[in-house]
């Protein structure tokens, strides 16, 4: 296999990128939504021993697992603006970090 | 010296999977920094592959042992009128105002954040794969595997300072006893 690649579109790392954000952002999404409504957190309780943390990530890795096959497709055969592709992905690592911070969800809630 | 299932599944998810995982960041940093070089001899490339499907799968096996192992015997609840909470970590923190925010912040924080690490890891491993040498033509790519790779330390961070805490004030208990060794006295 050769060291270096040159004349590989981008298209395929951009979507891998941009889809592990949307992974990232979709965790916490579902963290907030399962801490802030009893109703949501009994829908993600796939597992009962683990309780609604099996439902929050195996939500999110579908999600991320379907972005990824998505985005793919549409991009692997193309080069894409990595720059905006890079800012949107860290935006969605951003709001995962924070909305599985308790304090920060507490803040959110108003506690 | 005895130790029970339990604990040595808690410490195999912690120290032989998320500390592995942990100590494998520093290599996996500088390798990237140095940015997958082109012109670097192949085998140096395929290395840090290799270095990177580990961490890979060091990352599933921890997230994935902590959630359906472990979390489920932290979280056990307790049968009416039992009032030693010992074997159940959960119950024990809440049960006082001094160690409840250790659950509260702690473990909420923790049995999230870290499954960030397996997802931005993957992404990195699969990125260096496909693209080697040129992740770093044109840089953008290997800021964001550096990105990525920083994130899942931070993430891997916070849930094992969180783990080795949440040990120390309510360790998880039980199961069979196996016995390792017998002392003279």
């Amino acid at each position: 296999m050769s060291g270096t690649r040159p004349d590989l579109p981008n298209g395929a790392a951009a979507a891998a990128i941009l889809a592990a954000g949307i992974g990232c952002g979709t965790l916490g999404v579902l963290a907030f939504a399962g801490d802030a409504s009893e109703t949501v957190g009994r829908l993600l309780n796939f597992y009962n021993p683990t309780g609604t943390l099996s439902g929050v990530t195996t939500v999110a890795i579908v999600v991320w697992a379907l972005a990824w096959s998505a985005l793919n497709r549409l991009w692997r055969t193309r080069n894409v603006a990595l720059g905006g592709v890079n800012a949107a992905a860290f935006a969605f690592l951003i709001v995962g970090f924070l909305l599985t911070f308790p304090p920060f969800i507490d803040l959110l809630q108003g506690g | 010296m005895e130790i029970t299932t339990r604990d040595l599944v808690t410490v195999l998810h912690g120290m032989g999977f998320g500390a592995l995982f942990m100590l494998a960041f520093s290599g996996a940093i500088a390798e990237l920094y140095r940015g997958v070089v082109p012109g670097r001899p192949g085998r140096q490339q395929t290395l840090l592959v290799a270095y990177l499907i580990s961490m890979v799968v060091l990352a599933w096996l921890t997230v994935l042992s902590g959630a359906y192992i472990v979390y489920p015997w932290y979280r056990a609840v307790p049968p009416a009128g039992v009032t030693d909470l010992s074997e159940y970590p959960r119950r024990l923190l809440l049960s006082s105002g001094r160690t409840s925010e250790w659950h509260n912040v702690g473990m909420e924080w923790k049995e999230h954040v870290s499954w960030i690490a397996p997802i931005a890891i993957t992404m990195v491993a699969y990125v260096t794969l496909k693209y080697r040498g040129a992740i770093s033509r044109p840089p953008q790519m290997r800021t964001a595997a550096l990105g990525f790779t920083v994130a899942a330390f931070v993430a891997t961070g916070v849930a094992g300072a969180f783990g080795a805490f949440l040990n120390k004030y309510a360790p998880v208990r039980g199961g069979s006893v196996i016995v390792l060794m017998n002392g003279e006295k």
